[in-house]
């Protein structure tokens, strides 16, 4: 077992050669579950029995000289706000209690066709909404590099799960950061693609407009490679961006050199930690000593991305979560009217968030209120991409933290709303572009915990984006290397 | 005090309908807009391809988009947009690049808690239709909304309160829905009978919708309101609800305004709030009252992109475009010489025998003659393939005097049954044109059969003389098995009587 291959590039290739088996690569991401979940809780449901049948099903094929796919008995978590056929998806949510959804989301399929082997379905905050998975209604998920510490969120178990070797790739859902803010404080690798490359079909819905599916994973390259797997158009998803997936993988040498990229100035200063800005100018050192031309850049309106940004998401939270009513699926607490029942199901289903955040949309979207909130919202929201326009004339990509400090510990926002929303401040305004960004891990902060560096770049770049990941993660410090 | 009893009214003809005041002797008239909601007639839903199907068993038409499953998304059903845009153009609307929103209230037989529909920014604007009685009435939009599924409320009165549970079909939900709404220029409850009459026969002919109020896939919403005659403003108005028949609609426009203004004679004010009406008790109900007005929270469906047809394809709708009922009707009354808003025209295109007409009179047939046929004759299955020359045929041999009209309604109703010529059926009923001279031997006959009838008829005054016509025409019609001409024989009559004083 010593020498199994252990990234998706690798697991995939050594599988699809007939070197190892796709069982004896699920059984041994099995026994790391077994080993440390108990601790982690980075899953709501393992699906051993469905993964010990698809990847005998991958050996079969392999077996029998067909080529299972690109992702040949490479072990995937999957968030549990993507539908999966006849399995649970909770959401973290009491209220979709027993709901199974009756079809797979296009990325679900478009994995189990590539040979991956789905081993369960990871925590997050309830409804994707939340920086720490403490808001998930089954329990946090802890940080595998210090159990005591978040692992951020909304995607804190798919993150988890990959930092703590369970299985090298997994798949999570990004609307205001969080794929990359869990990536980093986690120190893995985070992706969250341009609005439309991926198909929004079968996740289950936090703010249409700005949810966005994408990978973690241990390497560049592992991100690249399942990107490539589930990036391209979908006619189920109406938004889905008619054009062939990007070729990724092939991007990944081509070095820096001439690349032209900007540190964002507004997301350098106040509110982002030392030790984590810091490593971010380190990063720029590295890319600058690999070939690319680094200057400073201004985004003025993206501090007012936040702002713009819970509006803007909780107005659609609030319809998109209306269905949730007790009359189909999931939850129903019984009372002598509709309404009643519609009442008394919501406020026995959602937890304390969600309800906040249906509460601020609801009323973000109120007559009367429309255009003093979410209006305005729309306004910066616009301004937003016209100063991202205006940088990337000048610049290929963009280059920010990802968070503004490392992973923090349990209870230490949760109380405090405003504070937990501060984390996504460098992540949010790509989320309101539409444009895809990536968290990779760039050493540790002060606290040893690791921080990572995100790469911003404009609608459809993340070939380029790609291209500077793999410098940035070429020279990355080590975690033990101490910050000094 | 008035009453709803004591008011009395002008009926129906001329264009406005008014009620007069028994006590006031003031004179008011009715304002009526109406909302259409119409199921287009798509193979498929608006957003999945769960089949577009009416009276199937109910949850068998649905799929996680249409139920609104989570993870599900919307795609837009292009041929929706194709009939959209036939009906909007149909009703001389400009087609505008448009963006669906969404419509948030919470109700058990919309799987979403929201209503997909379009707000600000609708696919059709601005348009109007032209009523048989050349009455222009604008059409505000036409927007593209889904439908919703259905409840059944057991047990209690069959209405969501004290009901003991409620089942919901969801076949409907996702139906694509077409909403008209036209502007308040109907003046008169038959003029909205006759608005949606037209509008039925435009869904039709453009194949936008199969239009049946039975099946609920036409419905309508009357926004009714009274103002004194020579008031500019519009009075406070009431939405009436439930209206299932065109006879419910009329009734219902007509009981609502009694009411109204019944209330303001009385100095009560009228409630702008949304009424149903009920068929069995004639009369309109109040709705369930809401503390609040409901706030929709509209807001853009980010679900789905702005849709932008484009000049292309409204222009290959313009072209492909077939003959609406207000062009037929023109083309008609030019052929036959009439005016657009004869009866007889509006039956003609009404009942699809416009096309048949006009080929007979393009073969030579009379216009009057064809026409009256059309209105009064061809009310029967078969009439539209009925042979166009052969009508034009029977019409000529009438004219010419080969025929008389009675012998004729009985041609034309053999030539609709065989599909034989008029004068092969005419020689086979032995209706051989009877020579004059012949017609002249039985009618002096019965002159001299009746010498007293004969005398009377002879100097008795016009009342008693029109008396005795009908008795000699009679007993005429009786000894030529009704092969005479009226006409005719009133004509010999004439000259004897004349000839006798």
């Amino acid at each position: 077992m010593a020498d199994l291959p252990t990234t998706a590039v690798d697991i995939a290739a050594a599988v699809r050669a007939g070197e190892v088996s796709a069982a004896e690569v699920l059984d041994a991401h099995l026994a790391a579950i077994d080993a440390r979940e108990g601790e982690i809780n980075a899953f709501n449901l393992v699906l051993a029995d469905e993964a010990r049948a698809a990847a005998a099903a991958v050996d079969a094929r392999v077996a029998a000289g067909e080529d299972p796919g690109p992702l040949a008995g490479v072990p995937l978590a999957l968030k549990d706000n993507l539908c999966t056929r006849g399995v649970p998806t909770t959401c973290s949510s009491r209220i979709l209690e027993g709901w199974r959804p009756p079809y797979d989301a296009t990325v679900v399929q478009r994995v189990a066709a590539a040979g991956a082997v789905a081993v369960g379905k990871t925590n997050l905050d309830e409804f994707a909404m939340g920086s720490s998975t403490e808001n998930s209604a089954f329990g946090p998920t802890r940080n595998p590099r210090d159990p005591e510490r978040v692992p951020g969120g909304s995607s804190g178990g798919s993150a988890a799960a990959v930092a703590a070797g369970f299985a090298p790739i997994s798949l999570g859902s990004d609307t205001g950061g969080s794929i990359r803010q869990p990536a980093a404080l986690c120190g893995v690798v985070g992706v969250k693609p341009t609005y439309g490359l991926v198909s929004r079909y079968g996740l289950v819905a936090f703010a249409s407009s700005l949810d966005q599916i994408g990978p973690f994973s241990t390497t560049v390259a592992d991100a690249a490679l399942l990107l490539e797997a589930v990036a391209g158009h979908d006619p189920l998803d109406s938004t889905s961006i008619d054009a062939p997936a990007p070729s990724l993988l092939d991007q990944l040498d081509r070095g820096v050199q001439g690349l032209r990229i900007g540190l964002v100035t507004e997301l350098m200063g106040e509110g982002i930690a030392p030790d984590v800005a810091a490593r971010v100018r380190q990063a720029a050192d590295a890319l600058a000593a690999a070939g690319a031309e680094i200057g400073e850049v201004s985004v003025p309106a993206a501090s007012y991305g936040l702002s713009a940004y819970y509006l803007i998401a909780p107005a659609e939270a609030s319809s998109n979560l209306a269905r949730y009513d007790g009359v189909r699926y999931g939850l129903r607490v019984d009372a002598p009217t509709t309404a009643e029942m519609n009442a008394a199901t919501r406020t026995a289903g959602f937890g304390v968030e969600v309800k906040r955040r249906i509460m601020l949309g609801t009323y973000a979207l109120s007559a009367g209120y429309y255009d003093a909130y979410y209006g305005k919202a729309l306004k910066v929201r616009t301004l937003i991409v016209r100063d991202f326009e205006a940088a990337y004339e000048r610049f290929d990509l963009l280059l920010s933290p990802t968070s503004p400090t490392t992973a923090f510990r349990f209870g230490e926002k949760v109380d405090d709303p405003l504070a937990m929303y501060l984390n996504d401040v460098c992540t949010i305004p790509t989320n309101l572009a539409g444009h895809p960004a990536m968290s990779v891990p760039f050493g540790a902060g002060a606290d040893g915990m690791p921080v990572g560096v995100q790469l911003l770049a404009p609608a459809l770049g993340e070939a380029t984006m790609f291209r500077a990941a793999a410098a940035v993660e070429a020279a990355a410090p080590s975690l033990e290397e101490a910050w000094s | 005090m008035t009453t709803v009893e004591n008011l009395t009214h002008e009926p129906v003809e001329g264009e406005h309908f008014t009620i007069t005041s028994d006590t006031t002797g003031d004179t008011w008239e009715i304002v009526v807009g109406l909302e259409v909601h119409c199921e287009l007639a798509t193979a498929t839903k608006l957003f999945c391809s769960c089949p577009n199907v009416f009276g199937d068993e109910p949850n068998t038409n649905v799929c996680p988009v249409c139920l609104g499953l989570p993870g599900s998304l919307p795609v837009l059903n292009r041929n929706v947009v194709e009939l959209a845009m036939r009906l909007g153009r149909a009703l001389h609307c400009r087609v505008e690049p448009s963006v669906f929103a969404r419509k948030n209230y919470f109700y058990p037989d919309m799987p979403k808690d929201y209503q997909v529909s379009q707000y600000d920014q609708p696919i059709n604007v601005d348009g109007w239709l032209d009523l048989p009685d050349g009455t222009r009435v604008g059409i505000e939009r036409a927007h593209i909304e889904e439908d919703t599924g259905k409840n059944t409320h057991a047990g209690g009165s069959g209405r969501i309160h004290g009901a003991d549970y409620s089942l919901v079909d969801y076949n409907r939900a996702g139906v694509p829905l077409v909403e008209i709404v036209g502007r308040p220029h109907i003046r008169h409850p038959e003029q909205a009978k006759a608005y949606i009459d037209e509008l039925r026969a435009i869904l039709l002919a453009t194949g936008a919708s199969d239009a049946k109020m039975e099946e609920g896939s036409l419905r309508v919403d009357a926004n009714v309101s009274v103002r004194r005659v020579g008031d500019a403003a519009l009075g406070r108005r009431c939405e009436i609800k439930n209206l299932n028949s065109l006879r419910s609609l009329g009734r219902a426009i007509e009981y609502e305004a009694r009411r109204q203004v019944d209330l303001l004679e009385s100095g009560e004010v009228v409630k702008q709030e949304t009424r149903h009406w009920d068929e069995g008790a004639g009369r309109t109900r109040p709705g369930r009252s809401k503390e609040e007005a409901e706030d929709y929270r509209y807001f853009q469906e980010p679900d789905l992109v702005p849709l932008d047809p484009g000049a292309e394809w409204i222009a290959a709708v313009d072209e492909a475009m077939p003959a609406l009922p207000a062009q037929r009707r023109t083309a008609l009354a030019e052929a036959a010489g009439v005016e657009p808003t004869a009866t007889a025209v509006v039956v003609a295109v009404q009942r699809d025998l416009d096309e048949l007409a006009l080929t007979a009179i393009a073969a030579g047939g009379d216009g009057g003659r064809v026409l009256l046929h059309v209105e009064h004759n061809l009310a029967v299955e078969g009439a539209r393939s009925l042979d166009p020359t052969h009508f034009a045929q029977l019409v000529t041999m009438e004219v010419e005097g080969k025929l008389t009209a009675t012998q004729a309604k009985t041609v034309l109703s053999d030539m609709v049954e065989s599909g034989k010529a008029p004068d092969v059926i005419a020689a086979e009923r032995g209706f051989e044109a009877m020579d004059t001279s012949e017609l002249e031997g039985i009618v002096d006959g019965i002159i001299a059969e009746s010498p007293d009838e004969w005398a009377d008829f002879c100097t008795g005054d016009e009342k008693r003389r029109g008396k005795l016509q009908g008795f000699f025409v009679g007993k005429v019609m009786k000894a030529t098995r009704g092969q005479a001409d009226g006409k005719a024989v009133n004509a010999i009559l004439e000259s004897r009587r004349l000839a006798a004083g």
